[in-house]
């Protein structure tokens, strides 16, 4: 088992985001995290690798537990690529730089092969021609690819995506979901929050439906798609599809 | 007419003999400048990091540290710096005394211009570099600083174009500036006062308008797209001698 979360909870205030969330992950596995806006699913990634400190509950990565206050969450973090909705690209570095960044920093490579490893991974997001390029140059799916590979040039253990396609123009959201697709086909272990149901069907192999903190049910894409246990699940996918249609 | 001095081209010839000292104390203006600027630098970093990262205790220290050299009259510090030191046997000179005492309250000036930057650099920022194992620190000097220091160009050639004129000041200090220099010569012949201060307010147009032009430079010289001050280049073009109101 790769990544196990154990009845996380977190509250802003008065409001309680989640409300003890579990579920497991192996190795190579892809799963897919669904439900209405304000339901925690990004809380819940950000818990994930303490970018948010949940208040209670706990995760292992491998047998590490992250959420123990003593292990070195740095080092941990290094092993979780994250992907933001928001690109968060660092803005005064190329596309190159943004890549080699990780691997310089806080992998301690040296420049040399750290900008071959970075070109490599442009490569594979099909932005080798834009390595000097600042993301200010680059479009919204540019960039979102550009941040996809820099989490790929950690080598980590797993991805997290935090709506990686909610922010781009409708013409763009195609060219980011074939990297993400192309990556659970090569096995990277990737969760994924999204509403683009077609990337669901076609390589998760779980979607988690989460509303008001909680997972309400969790399956198969198949089996979520046509035969869900909960009312509520089968209504927001039906909703869901009929907004976001199947791209991907 | 004549009887007041004749053709301003009489006041030039005069002056003549004394352009060259004029000119020398001129460079300790310079080296004022550019010793007050770096201390200032220095400082301003300092406490800009230190309002915006050091907890609660070391932030009241450094907007204590603001309050005091903001609000103190500049002629006040220099006096202060010394006239003070000598009291505890500690002995400076005249230039030492006039670099600290408007270097640390050019600090205090440096540092709001560098903590609007830093606080102007999306949040998103910091939370991509924590996400792929940076620690705080490391994040701050390889991703925030450098977009902020360039956000703080704009604000730095105000700050340069306001302190240079303060460089007058140190006169009180009793070290031959620009404008010291400039006394000793009408003290000597007074019908050249007028002539001797025209003059030396030539040098400082001319000297802020090489800063400008300098600091131009620089602000193209590491420009990166997506990371400009929008609309500062315009303003700077429309005003010839600063880039915006200066305190001076």
């Amino acid at each position: 088992m790769l990544l196990r979360v154990e009845d996380i909870h977190k509250q802003y205030g008065k409001d309680k985001v989640l409300c003890g969330v579990s579920f497991t992950m192996n190795k190579g596995e892809t799963k897919v995290i669904i439900g209405p806006s304000g339901t925690g699913k990004s809380t819940l990634l950000r818990c994930i690798n303490r970018l948010t400190p949940a208040d209670q509950g706990r995760v292992w990565l491998d047998d590490e537990e992250l959420t123990h206050t003593r292990t070195n969450i740095n080092k941990i973090r290094a092993e979780i690529g994250f992907v933001f909705q928001s690109f968060n690209l660092f803005a005064h570095l190329t596309a190159l730089g943004n890549v080699r960044i990780g691997p310089m920093k806080v992998k301690r490579m040296n420049k040399k092969d750290a900008t071959t490893l970075a070109m490599e991974e442009l490569e594979r997001v099909g932005l080798s021609d834009k390595a000097g390029a600042y993301p200010a140059e680059l479009s919204g799916g540019q960039q979102q690819r550009v941040s996809i590979a820099r989490a790929l040039a950690m080598f980590p253990k797993l991805i997290l995506f935090d709506e990686p396609t909610s922010a781009l123009d409708p013409e763009l959201i195609g060219e980011v979901l074939e990297v993400m697709v192309s990556l659970a086909k090569e096995g990277m272990t990737m969760l994924v929050v999204t509403h683009e149901m077609g990337f669901a069907r076609a390589v998760a192999d779980e979607i988690i439906f989460m509303e008001n903190g909680v997972i309400v049910e969790q399956g198969p894409p198949k089996q979520m798609f046509t035969n869900a246990k909960h009312q509520r699940t089968g209504e927001f996918l039906n909703k869901i599809s009929e907004l976001y249609g199947e791209t991907g | 007419m004549s009887s007041r001095g004749g053709a301003p081209i009489q006041y030039i010839v005069r002056l003549g003999p004394y352009i060259p000292n004029l000119l020398r104390a001129t460079v300790i203006n310079i080296e004022l400048l550019i010793g007050l600027i770096a201390v200032g630098y220095v400082f301003g970093t300092l406490v800009a990091l230190l309002q915006v990262y050091g907890g609660r205790a070391l932030c009241t220290v450094a907007r204590i540290y603001e309050w005091i050299f903001r609000s103190i009259p500049a002629l006040v510090l220099i006096f202060l710096f010394y006239f003070g030191p000598p009291r505890f046997g500690v002995n400076v000179t005249g230039f030492t005394a006039a670099m600290f005492a408007l270097g640390f309250r050019s600090s205090a000036y440096q540092s709001q211009i560098f903590r609007g930057a830093i606080q102007s650099v999306p949040t998103g920022q910091m939370m991509a570099a924590r996400s792929m194992g940076m620690s705080r620190i490391r994040a701050i000097f390889t991703i925030i600083l450098p977009q902020a220091f360039r956000l703080s160009i704009p604000g730095w050639t105000n700050e340069f174009s306001s302190v240079i004129k303060d460089t007058t000041l140190a006169y009180a200090a009793g070290f031959n500036e620009v404008l010291r220099t400039a006394r000793i010569v009408y003290d000597t012949d007074m019908t050249l006062a007028m002539a001797v201060l025209v003059f030396v307010a030539l040098i400082f147009m001319v000297l802020t308008l090489l800063g400008n032009a300098a600091m131009g430079f620089v602000e193209r010289r590491f420009r990166i797209p997506g990371l400009e001050v929008p609309g500062h280049e315009k303003a700077r073009q429309m005003s010839l001698g600063s880039s915006g109101r200066g305190r001076g």
